[in-house]
């Protein structure tokens, strides 16, 4: 039996970015607020102290901040033909837990989605036609709210962090130095661009000859220390190599620990629990109502927390498992196209392009998350689709995230995988190339969603989440487009010996490591038909329900998702202080 | 609760040792809870709640993980413990029933509620220096504070100090009662700096030196000591170990916020800072600052050059781990984050010990309401054996224009017992 828990005004369940940002946001609006979160505690000494984080084989290879698949994990397969099996080991992304959640360890890249791809569907269908947004069985939808909504909230996003950049549109006056396709900015960023490494000022240097645009990656590993307006301050990045699959040691890489956590913990309407995962939300009878959550603790305790308001800040699938298990919603079903929750998972299309050097020495080892010049010309809608038989596009980057020794070797072609001669050419090649990744969006297919699964089952026994993906020819068309674009730049940077086109191709697989930006599931839309949440991220069904993260997206942009998640948590946010507390209800009327 | 969950977190890893301080609840939320001017003696009561939070009451008198001010923390002397008193209301066994007279004799006299010598743990020597009026405030917030049913342990003190009729020889030696007399030659505001410094802030309890009796070595005030295990620096205007080169406003901005481009308190100080000064007023921090730059510097030492293979080596350990945050010229606002390592007092105090211990145990900032960063330090105990150490003390004291004694590897290694931080690699790294 379930011990029951005063009552609070908000339960969040999940404490990584989304959590941490609702609980400040509403804390400051004078709200009690309890967060559950199913891993521990982390902070900056304890857990990743500059005098050891930067293992590579601790961190990356043996998962030690990522979720244990014992526990829990998802079944896989490509399509509904298939049956899926557990994924019994991390591979393609990397599923985060505990306090800070993959926030801690992510690259900081921090970017905002282009004016067009809140409009994928009427932007696409009315400069391509019927035929194209409908190819492939193409489920892609608008974002019922445009740029000039959700723009402050980037910006207050970008405040908080730090955000290290330089703008390219400021109030609609285009900006040398900048990204030329981005919407208008309201600011400036924070903190000036990183200082950039070689590899990336020889990238910039052919890019720019061929007529395009480069800029400095937008990002989250400061280039000069900060203070935010929370009073927490982060330090200068120091090029260290050890974002990704890490946490920073040095203060310097956005995370809620290093942005909000010092300031909402001291909260006394605040209040964290670890090691508590929250098994449902509960509703009332006729299911229209939260009630609160359950959770177990790690003594396997059970609890029912009440709560006036229940948000889902977990990560995207966790959230979309939990409105499955908790029964709210109707579930996506890929036959009949009918329900909402689970539909349109996507992800992220990755290809890449290896650039060899004769002499150049690039210390690949001097690098941080984001730290990168980019060009933006083949993203989105930046450049005209017509006869190219796809929609959709990504950025194209020569990013130094580090030399890191075991997962940044890169080879010539035609060099064997294993045995002498690999060794050679790598230790050849270690400091002589780079890569140029291109960093592409997967649009929505009728196929690719996400629901329970019938037969596998976690250490709680509650059923899995399945997730059916493949990419379809529209993302693999788009990928290679990216690839040889790409490669024409590579070969055009000095002192090149050669190139090596990493081409995405066939089924997408639960290996190698592509990216954990896993979106949809959860989507927004403007009506109960088309979608799980209103533009507050507010369910439909239960009207005291938010759910926060990339599960809202209707189809994934070409870009990383984190700036669109925090920023629409800050647009739900808004709403809930301004209006909702006022007159809880639904916010938009159906 | 959360500063169990996350002193459980720290201690069970074996890697990083850091103190149980931290995201400090920034101070008790009794002493910035707002007075309302319904209740009868408002301007009282928010008299002494202030005088409380100035005095740090709550530090000593809140046992670990106790509630505050029901008294039981071990004030822990080299000949023995003293368990402080219980503050809150109750009756029986706090001040509930105190009378004015008793609680202003205790602050001035050093005397209990029955007239029975105290240990001068409490610092009465710097109390005496309230006046009435707000002694009466302080007691009067006092009892507002919910009755907390708790008696202390008895102390733990050997013959004769056991006897409290032992404290009337010390006082006699070392105490001299007496209320705050303002200097008419100087300002209000720096007799207002004077009275926080040698009154409730009781400033020398802890930075000026103390003779074998623990007596305030008064020919030397505020030239800094030690105390558990850390040192507290010299705050006169000696410019290589004291204040000398920090203006005003990096005074008030140290004490307001825990950090001030030279600094950042830790150790002992950062409860202080914590609990206290950051939640002062800005005139009141001001006032204090004016008046400690008005101190003559202590006299300072000169030094040998320090031994050439011990800089080179320091300098190696410098280069390889600490300028990652420390960096080689920090900004301003990187300096607030990490203390830079010129011009800093901290690492030139004459007694290493409290470098030492930073370097070994690691720590943090004082988390502030306007800067709650509690912004660490990493334990190095496991990581350098006591040779690097040294070398890396001997370094930063005499690098960036410091000059101070070398430190030899025999005093880490008696650090380490102290602390309980054997490395753990003593043998097998090769210096």
């Amino acid at each position: 039996m379930a011990t029951i828990l005063p009552p609070v005004d908000a339960v969040l369940v999940g404490f990584g970015w989304t959590g941490a940002i609702m609980g400040q946001q509403l804390c400051d609006a004078g709200l009690t607020v309890m967060a559950l979160e199913r891993g521990i505690w982390h902070d900056t000494p304890t857990d990743f102290a500059p005098t050891f984080v930067q293992d590579e084989l601790r961190y990356m290879w043996r998962h030690h901040l990522f979720q244990n698949v014992a526990n829990d994990t998802l079944t896989i397969r490509n399509n509904i033909k298939q049956q899926a099996l557990p994924m019994r080991r991390l591979g393609s992304f990397l599923l985060g837990t505990d306090v800070g959640g993959s926030g801690v360890h992510w690259n900081g890249q921090i970017w905002r989605f282009l004016k067009s791809d809140f409009k994928a569907y009427s932007h696409n269908l009315h400069r391509y036609g019927n035929a194209m947004v409908n190819a492939y069985d193409m489920t892609i939808q608008d974002y019922p709210i445009d740029w000039d909504e959700i723009e402050p909230y980037y910006d207050m996003f970008d405040k908080l962090c730090g955000t290290s950049g330089k703008a390219g549109n400021l109030r609609g006056q285009i900006q040398v130095g900048g990204n030329p396709f981005e919407g208008p900015r309201s600011d400036e960023f924070p903190t000036p661009p990183m200082k950039m490494p070689y590899g990336p000022t020889l990238f910039s240097k052919a890019a720019r000859t061929m007529g395009y645009k480069p800029f400095p990656h937008p990002t989250g590993n400061l280039s000069q220390p900060y203070t935010n307006s929370l009073g927490v301050q982060l330090g200068q990045c120091t090029y260290c190599g050890f974002c990704e699959k890490f946490g920073c040691g040095n203060y310097s890489k956005a995370t809620a620990q290093t942005t909000i956590l010092p300031y909402l913990m001291t909260k006394p309407s605040f209040t964290l629990r670890t090691e508590s995962e929250v098994l449902k939300v509960e509703t009332t009878s006729d299911g229209k109502h939260a009630t609160g959550v359950t959770f177990v603790n790690s003594a396997g305790e059970e609890f029912f927390q009440p709560a006036d308001i229940v948000i889902l800040s977990a990560y995207s699938l966790q959230n979309v498992r939990l409105m499955l298990l908790s029964k709210i919603g109707a579930p996506y079903d890929p036959v009949t196209g009918k329900g909402s929750v689970g539909k349109n998972y996507a992800y992220q299309t990755m290809g890449s392009v290896d650039v060899f050097f004769e002499d150049k020495i690039m210390n690949p080892f001097i690098g941080a998350g984001a730290l990168a010049t980019v060009i933006d010309e083949f993203n989105g809608d930046n450049f005209d689709h017509s006869g190219l038989g796809f929609i959709g596009g990504g950025y194209i980057a020569q990013m130094v995230t580090g030399g890191r020794p075991i997962e940044m070797i890169r080879t010539p072609e035609g060099t064997p995988d294993w045995g002498i001669e690999w060794k050679k050419a790598a230790a050849k090649n270690y400091l002589h190339s780079v890569n140029i990744s291109c960093h592409g969006s997967v649009m929505a297919h009728r196929g690719n969603y996400l629901d329970l699964d019938p037969t596998y089952r976690d250490s709680f026994g509650r059923p899995m989440l399945r997730m059916t993906f493949d990419f379809t020819d529209n993302e693999l068309k788009m990928s290679r487009y990216l690839v040889d674009k790409a490669a024409d730049i590579g070969q055009a940077m000095e002192g090149v010996s050669s190139v090596k086109k990493n081409y995405r191709k066939g089924s997408w697989n639960v290996v190698p490591y592509q990216t954990t930006h896993n979106t949809g599931g959860t989507i927004t839309g403007d009506n109960p038909g088309n979608s799980v949440l209103n533009k507050y991220l507010q369910s439909w069904d239960v009207p005291n329900l938010f759910v926060m993260g990339a599960g809202a997206f209707p189809q994934n942009a070409g870009y990383n998702p984190t700036g669109t998640l925090a920023a629409l948590a800050y647009h739900s946010a808004a709403a809930i202080k301004n209006r909702y507390l006022k007159n809880p209800g639904p916010l938009v009327q159906t | 609760m959360l500063a169990a969950v996350y002193a459980y977190e720290i201690y069970r890893r074996p890697e990083t040792v850091v103190p149980q301080r931290i995201a400090t609840p920034v101070p008790t939320a009794l002493l910035l809870k707002p007075i309302p001017d319904s209740i009868l003696n408002a301007a009282e009561l928010r008299r002494g709640q202030y005088l409380i939070l100035a005095s740090d009451c709550v530090a000593c008198h809140t046992r670990e993980g106790g509630i505050p001010f029901a008294g039981g923390y071990a004030v822990r002397l080299p000949f023995g413990v003293i368990y402080t008193q219980n503050l809150t209301s109750d009756r029986q066994t706090g001040i509930g029933n105190w009378t004015t007279e008793q609680f202003y004799n205790v602050l001035h006299n050093g005397r209990g509620a029955h007239g029975e010598f105290l240990y001068p743990a409490l610092p009465y020597t710097y109390f005496t220096r309230l006046n009435r009026a707000d002694s009466d405030a302080i007691l009067a917030f006092l009892k507002t504070i919910p009755p907390q049913s708790y008696i202390p342990p008895p102390n733990d003190l050997p013959f004769p100090l056991n006897i409290r009729l032992s404290v009337l020889g010390w006082n006699l030696l070392f105490f001299t009662p007496g209320e705050f007399a303002p200097s008419p030659q100087k300002s209000p505001e720096w007799n207002r700096g004077a009275y926080l410094v040698t009154g409730p802030g009781h400033c020398g309890a802890c930075h000026t030196p103390k003779n074998f009796l623990i007596a305030d070595e008064t020919s030397k005030p505020l030239y800094g000591g030690t105390l558990d295990n850390w040192v507290a620096p010299d705050l006169t205007s000696n410019t290589r170990v004291g204040l000398g080169l920090w203006s005003i406003e990096n005074i008030v901005e140290y004490l307001k916020t825990g950090r001030n481009g030279y600094s950042s308190a830790g150790g002992a100080m950062a409860e202080v800072v914590s609990n206290s000064t950051s939640v002062m007023t800005n005139d009141d921090l001001h006032a204090v600052a004016v008046y400690l730059k008005d101190q003559s510097g202590s006299p300072d030492n000169t030094f040998d050059t320090p031994d050439a293979g011990a800089m080179k080596r320091g300098a190696a350990v410098y280069f390889d781990i600490c300028t990652s945050c420390h960096m080689e010229q920090p900004s301003e606002q990187q300096a607030r984050l990490f203390p830079p390592m010129r011009a800093n007092m901290v690492l030139q105090q004459s007694d290493p010990t409290g470098l030492l211990h930073l370097i070994l145990a690691g720590d943090r900032t004082a988390p502030t309401p306007t800067r709650p960063s509690g912004l660490s330090m990493p334990s190095f105990a496991w990581k350098l054996n006591d040779q690097q150490i040294a070398d890396l003390a001997t370094y930063a004291r005499n690098s960036w224009g410091n000059k101070a004694s070398p430190v030899e590897a025999y005093q880490l290694s008696d650090m380490r017992k102290i602390l309980n931080l054997e490395s753990t690699r003593t043998s097998s790294v090769s210096q």
